[in-house]
């Protein structure tokens, strides 16, 4: 059995179709990358495989772990191990890193009916893995990405990964508004995570990204369906010649 | 002008109520002439409505109906329930001071060992005692407010604070009003709390009912002054029972540097409406006036403030949060003014709202007159509801939309308490606004 198998999906948003029946089949310790230019519909496939409100499936289905993920509430699929780390994470003033982090890891605990994590265990697992990350400990303290330079917020989402072990990380643009250093640290991050018991789909507009977090296999978007999938020399033959070709193909 | 008199459930005027009170009401003399003239201006104007622009949203003739009778006296068994209710609402480490049924309770009460430079007596002693003085303080309250003339009429106790110049106490003092009784029955209080020069004092004061209680009326007031370089902090727990009305009125003096921080939660009562002037008369001083209402059903809840900075170089902030759920309505008015000499004032007032439902209502009204031309003043008022892409980064992270919405609601109304100055009174708004948002499941 497949991790996530995405077969013949169609998506909507607002009556305007995104989606025209994308299909994708992503195995346990595998790293795909989907690439695609602007309005390809890359994000969109993240949403919906995330559970993000606003999108409307008219066809098709996705199954994760063999369950129909369609069917679940976006905190039911992250306990079941969906994780997407946002283009944009959000900034919530308010509310301290370390509380979010600790209410969102035990409520997952919680719905696969596991134990909560006591607060010196769960201390010393955030430390460790911020520490990892060169995530300094004051900016646990402030509000959720209050304040935090875009790396910060990167780094953020890939410290929420490895604290909360999903099977499935879906990195939207991850690349977005980072400088190479910030990127680098980022990737490290991510690549310090890929794990025979994980898989990770990485979605990015270039391939520089890819130089970084190298994929098995990379596939090519263009108005809202895989046009062309390969290895990892895919990527290097689209920054050659761009993805004009693709969307004459598509 | 349409006078609509009172009528109680037995159909009886409330003047009658009132002759058949007065008797037995503390003070003589002078007193009884100012509770006549109070009486006389209520039944003047009967209960505000909507028509009197500082009632414009609260509609006491709508929302109360009719004021009822005086509760009894608390017998053997109203103090036992009163008893039951307070152990669920003790604070640690305060000194109690209950009033059951609007009357002083000196066994649930820790009236022994006082800090030095701390008096408390209660209402009924000093108002049968002949301090002209204090008596004079006691009726500052203007009977232009036909519920203060009402409360002036009609109180039966309360306490009287006085901390002595220079007494800076380290124990909090935690007023606690209980409704005892299942017959719906008003209470009427009126405590007073003077902090001397440079003294320094914390205030609690909290709402709650027995099981039994349900449908009964608060009628409460409080005077506070103080002193030259004196400092107050102050935090009011509404709690009452879901039915129950608060009506209650403030009336805080600030002498020169002096401070006054100032914090009010309402979770419970089905119609309140708390309004406080506060007249700022010397340099120097600050005052911070912050408050959350958490309401939900049918709750009415209004909270009306009016600023007064008379003398120059006084600062003043309002920090506001409502959060609205099914047909509850909040009710915000904020009018701050700064008088022709109050140069360089420094105001600011600053009100949100977060509705939860399509009908729940939040009225925001700032108002700012000022009458100086070197100030510093502003004031901002939002309604909304909350972000969905917040919403959804929490939930994608394994949040419950209740768990997502308890988390953003408590860092909305985290700006507003965390103003509160004591640590432990801090908490206690914290817990207070935890178990309303496990109560919504």
């Amino acid at each position: 059995m497949s991790l996530l198998e995405v077969k013949n999906l169609q998506v909507r948003v607002e009556e305007r179709e995104i989606l025209h029946g994308l299909s994708l089949t992503v195995n346990l310790g595998e790293v795909h990358a989907i690439m695609g230019p602007n309005g390809s519909g890359k994000s969109t496939l993240s949403h919906v495989i995330a559970g993000k409100p606003g999108y409307e499936v008219t066809g098709g289905e996705i199954l994760f772990k063999g369950e129909n993920l369609l069917e679940m509430a976006p905190d039911e699929r992250a306990a079941k191990g969906v994780f997407l780390a946002f283009q944009y994470p959000v900034e919530i003033p308010g509310v301290a890193t370390m509380t979010f982090l600790r209410t969102a890891l035990n409520a997952q605990r919680k719905a696969r009916g596991e134990s909560e994590f006591s607060t010196p265990d769960f201390l010393k697992k955030v430390r460790a893995v911020a520490a990892s990350l060169n995530i300094p400990q004051d900016m646990l303290r402030r509000g959720v990405n209050v304040g935090f330079s875009g790396g910060e917020k990167k780094r953020n989402e890939i410290l929420q990964m490895a604290l909360f072990e999903p099977s499935l990380c879906i990195l939207d643009e991850m690349d977005s508004g980072l400088d190479i250093d910030a990127l680098r640290v980022a990737a490290d991050g991510v690549n310090a995570l890929r794990s025979p018991d994980r898989a990770m789909v990485v979605i990015t507009h270039y391939q520089r990204l890819l130089n970084y977090i190298v994929p098995d296999f990379v596939h090519v978007m263009s108005k809202g369906r895989v046009v062309k999938s390969g290895g990892k020399e895919l990527a290097l033959e689209l920054e050659a010649s761009g993805y004009a070709q693709f969307e004459d193909a598509a | 002008m349409n006078v609509v008199l009172a009528k109680t459930e037995t159909g009886r005027a409330l003047s009658d109520i009132f002759a058949i009170a007065r008797d037995r009401l503390p003070g003589a003399g002078e007193v009884a002439d100012l509770r006549r003239q109070a009486f006389d201006a209520y039944e003047r104007a009967g209960l505000p409505h909507r028509r009197i622009e500082d009632w414009k949203y609260t509609d006491l003739r709508v929302l109360l109906r009719e004021v009822l009778p005086s509760a009894a006296v608390p017998d053997a068994a109203a103090l036992k329930r009163a008893g039951t209710a307070l152990k669920l609402h003790a604070i640690a480490g305060v000194r109690r001071l209950v009033l059951v049924d609007g009357v002083f309770a000196p066994k649930l009460s820790e009236m022994a060992d006082l800090e030095q430079g701390l008096s408390i007596r209660t209402l009924r002693e000093v108002l049968d005692a002949g301090d002209a003085a204090l008596h004079a303080e006691l009726f500052t309250p203007e009977n232009s407010d036909a519920m203060v003339a009402l409360n002036s009429a009609m109180m039966t106790d309360g306490i009287v604070i006085e901390v002595a110049d220079g007494a800076v106490l380290t124990q909090p003092l935690h007023i606690i009003h209980i409704a005892s009784g299942a017959v719906p029955a008003a209470m009427f209080t009126r405590s007073l709390i003077r902090v001397g020069k440079t003294a320094g004092a914390t205030l609690v004061e909290s709402y709650i009912g027995a099981d039994a209680a349900k449908a009964y009326q608060v009628h409460d007031s409080l005077i506070v002054s103080i002193g030259d370089g004196a400092r107050l902090d102050h935090v009011r727990l509404i709690e009452d029972s879901r039915e129950a009305f608060n009506i209650s009125s403030a009336v805080i003096t600030l002498g020169a540097n002096a401070h006054f921080n100032t914090f009010g939660m309402n979770t419970g009562s089905l119609v309140s409406r708390y309004q406080a002037v506060i007249a700022v008369v010397g340099q120097g001083s600050r005052v911070e006036t912050n408050g959350v209402n958490l309401l939900n059903g049918r709750q009415h809840a209004d909270t009306t403030l009016f600023l007064d900075h008379a003398v120059p170089n006084c600062s003043s902030r309002e920090i506001f949060r409502a959060v609205v759920d099914d047909r509850g309505h909040s009710v915000f008015q904020g009018r701050i003014i700064v008088r022709p000499n109050a140069q360089k004032t420094d105001a600011k007032m600053m009100t949100r709202a977060l509705l939860l439902s399509d009908e729940a209502e939040a009225d925001n009204k700032p108002e700012l007159e000022i009458f100086a031309d070197d100030v510093t003043c502003g004031h901002g008022a939002t309604t909304g509801a909350l972000d969905d892409s917040l919403l959804f980064y929490l939930r994608a992270r394994g949040l419950s939309e209740k768990e997502a919405q308890a988390l953003l609601i408590q860092a909305f109304v985290g700006e507003a308490i965390e103003q509160i100055a004591n640590d432990a009174l801090r908490e206690l708004a914290i817990s207070a606004a935890q178990r309303w948002l496990a109560a919504r499941g």
